[in-house]
């Protein structure tokens, strides 16, 4: 009891240490200024807005079609779940009507770019413990993911997929052969990916109980998405509010019980076997017909039609110069992002532009636990802590 | 239980908070209401700690400006969801550009934290009671809250750029 | 095997039995180019390419600058990835500055050239705006292809620069012009 005493009221020095703004474990760019007794964590403050792109300020100033490609660079691991969410919610606006077989493609591409954003998330947590065989393993694989979004749009990362009413073209024979493929290919080598890591003694012991936090806690901060998950919290937006025809796949939502770094990792492995599942589904049945809704106010006809069609022509130079009537409303959509629930908050007032638009971003909402999540531990805990969270710096900053 | 609808989820906060509603309205399916805003932080106390309705999850607190709307030019909009019930609905709270100052989310939602100082660092609005009210995204020297509409979006100091290229 | 393994050419040497004469800058400048440890500064989108770049299918090892140096006080090479805002500015001059001589600098992506799409409030426009650029690389994002053609063009800029380029009153005045001693 006596010698409690003693040590709590002995004078403490703590030392101050800087993480960040660039530092190779930091996975982009934040900063925390730890304050440390030894080698524990007591406290840090954490500075953001150092990627601050003014997202909604520009928003403000583009006509819509213009505001997908800035909706890539949000989360851009996985860019495409962030376009659809965008055209979804103009199309929620506008009150489209799409056709069945656009939903189930878009599905395909969303899952697709989950797996992606997943598979970096969980490969650079086996990074930070020091395992970079699997990071070099698994990311050949996620090329080829990266090549069937190239098949589709023409671009790798930043894909601006799809337009509001569908997609911009249709796919080719190419595509289907090469999602196949890769429902054949990716599962076996996932297996492999994961036998390194899951069961791994060393691994678990280094990400077991590192970082955790409870359920309650986790509701109070804004948690979603797979972060959420890990604490026991079933929500998933694609299950609560579904979306584009999401309610027509049978798959399962994991979800951990500790919300430590481990189970952050296995929702995230979980995810991904169902993401792929969800893509199979799709794919085999995979409506037949048209690739874009009724909607010639917003979807760009065919280039060959507006170089011989006089209407197509006026619809694209509508389209182009902002003529389209755009009702005045206001709509917040959600989709389920690569993070967590990733929502879009549009008022429009009947311009070309939008009035307002609010892009909550997930990262940028649950970030503000990290303090609360790595009190009392290590600096090798808060780094793990930080990338099993997956925060990515282009949706933290806005 | 019965299914909690938006007139169901009206009339209550009608019947708990009457005429400090301002305006209501459903728009796209989510309910959407418009209440005083010293009031702001009794409505949410209430709805979190409500047992039938449940609004514990905040998704979302953000602000908006109307630079035509006299003496209502800044607003401060929560999105609420109630996870056991699967509701998610609006609330607005207005004031005046002149004194914009309303009570702090935090003391209910601890995510309220950082959405907080983003709406004071784009648009100026202070946040009563907040623990640590400062700029988050921009360097803490600007001295202008940006995404005022009265604003430009670009950067003032460029001198690369040629106007006549761009037709102004 | 069908491989035709190529031998790379000779550089100009004066040849002998035994014996081969060149000038130290040639030799320095092919020992250089061949072993640079580059810093990724790599801020967004630009970085997964990044990482796309260092995975096996491209393989940045292939050129020698596997080695990533995340301390800038061992680097050579300066590599910039990803939007510069006006609150990272200083910050990126700091590295810049921690670097030894020689030093290079390769702008990667459209937003480290010039501002890229964000032409706002709060993005730097461009890092030349802070800190000398040898190589820029265009693209939002640039395919991990055109990155590893930007580091061949740092190659080639190692390989040919003089040993004297760093303290004539030319590069002075050009560090000057930044701000920088």
């Amino acid at each position: 009891m006596q010698k409690e005493e003693i040590i709590s009221t002995e004078k403490k020095e703590y030392t101050t240490l800087n993480l960040g703004p660039t530092h190779p474990a930091t996975h982009g760019i934040f900063q925390n200024v730890l304050t440390m007794d030894g080698e524990i964590i007591v406290n840090t403050e954490q500075t953001c807005g150092y990627i601050h792109r003014a997202f909604e300020k520009i928003a403000e100033h583009r006509p819509f079609y213009q505001i997908t490609p800035l909706t890539d660079r949000l989360n851009y691991c996985s860019s495409p779940i962030n376009n659809m969410g965008w055209h979804m919610t103009v199309e929620k606006l506008l009150g489209v009507d799409i056709p069945k077989r656009v939903d189930y493609m878009r599905v395909i591409i969303m899952e697709l770019a989950r797996i992606s954003d997943h598979v970096v998330c969980t490969s650079v947590i086996g990074v930070d413990t020091g395992a970079l065989t699997p990071f070099c393993f698994i990311f050949q694989q996620r090329e080829k993911i990266y090549d069937i979004f190239e098949l589709m749009c023409g671009a790798r990362l930043t894909t601006n997929i799809g337009r509001i009413g569908g997609l911009e073209r249709d796919w080719n024979d190419e595509v289907y052969k090469k999602i196949r493929e890769f429902l054949i290919e990716f599962p076996v080598a996932f297996q492999e990916y994961s036998n390194l890591l899951e069961r791994n003694r060393i691994f678990m012991d280094r990400v077991t109980g590192t970082g955790p936090i409870t359920a309650e806690m986790a509701l109070n901060y804004g948690f979603t998405g797979p972060n959420l998950r890990a604490a026991g919290v079933d929500y998933d937006v694609r299950v609560t509010s579904p979306y584009s025809s999401y309610s027509d796949f049978d798959f399962n939502i994991p979800v951990g019980t500790t919300g430590d770094t481990y189970d952050r990792f296995m929702v995230r492995q979980g995810e991904i076997w169902e993401s792929l599942k969800i893509i199979k589904q799709a794919l085999e049945n995979l409506p037949q017909g048209k690739h874009f809704a009724e909607v010639p106010e917003f979807y760009l006809p065919p280039k060959e039609e507006v170089y011989n069609n006089m209407e197509a022509l006026i619809w694209h130079f509508k389209i182009i110069m902002g003529e389209a009537d755009v009702p005045k409303g206001e709509v917040y959509h959600s989709v389920e992002g690569g993070n967590g629930e990733l929502g879009y908050y549009l008022v429009s007032d009947g311009g070309r532009a939008p009035f307002r638009l609010h892009f909550r971003r997930p990262c940028f909402i649950y970030y503000q636990a990290f303090p609360e999540m790595i009190k009392g531990s290590v600096i090798g805990d808060a780094i793990l802590t930080m990338s099993s969270m997956n925060v990515i710096a282009g949706e933290l900053d806005g | 239980m019965a299914e909690l609808t938006n007139e169901y989820l009206l009339q209550k906060l009608q019947d708990q908070f009457g005429s400090d509603i301002l305006l209501s309205e459903v728009q796209y399916g989510m309910l959407s209401i418009v209440i005083n805003k010293d009031r702001n932080i009794d409505v949410l106390q209430w709805l979190y700690d409500n047992e039938e309705l449940q609004f514990r999850f905040i998704t979302d607190v953000c602000g908006i400006h109307y630079p035509d709307n006299k003496d209502n030019e800044l607003g401060v909009v929560y999105h609420l969801h109630s996870l056991t019930n699967n509701v998610r609905f609006r609330i607005k709270c207005f004031m005046p550009v002149s004194n914009p100052v309303i009570k702090t989310a935090t003391t209910v939602y601890k995510a309220a934290n950082w959405q907080e100082r983003e709406t004071y660092d784009f648009y100026g609005i202070i946040f009563e009671g907040h623990p640590n009210l400062t700029r988050i995204m921009n360097v803490d020297e600007m001295d202008y809250h940006p995404m005022r509409k009265e604003y430009p979006l670009e950067d003032g100091t460029r001198t690369d750029k040629d106007d006549k290229y761009f037709g102004r | 095997m069908s491989t035709i393994i190529q031998i790379a050419e000779n550089p100009n040497v004066l040849e002998g039995p035994g014996f081969a004469l060149t000038t130290l800058d040639k030799v320095i400048g092919m020992a250089r180019a061949n072993s640079l440890w580059p810093l990724p500064f790599a801020t967004s989108c630009c970085g997964i390419e990044f990482m796309a770049t260092m995975a096996p299918t491209y393989d940045l090892g292939r050129f020698g600058a596997e080695r990533l140096s995340f301390s800038p006080r061992q680097a050579d090479l300066l590599m910039v990835m990803g939007t510069i805002s006006k609150k990272m500015g200083p910050v990126l001059k700091q590295v810049y500055t921690q670097m030894a001589e020689p030093r290079w600098v390769l702008a990667v992506g459209a937003c480290a050239t010039s501002g890229g799409i964000f032409d706002t409030y709060s993005v730097l426009q461009g890092i030349d705006k802070v800190i000398p650029v040898d190589v820029y690389v265009p693209g939002c994002p640039p395919r991990p292809e055109q990155i590893i053609d930007g580091l061949i063009k740092i190659q080639e800029l190692v390989k040919h620069e003089s040993l004297r380029r760093r303290n004539s009153d030319e590069y002075k005045k050009l560090l000057g012009s930044y701000g920088i001693e």
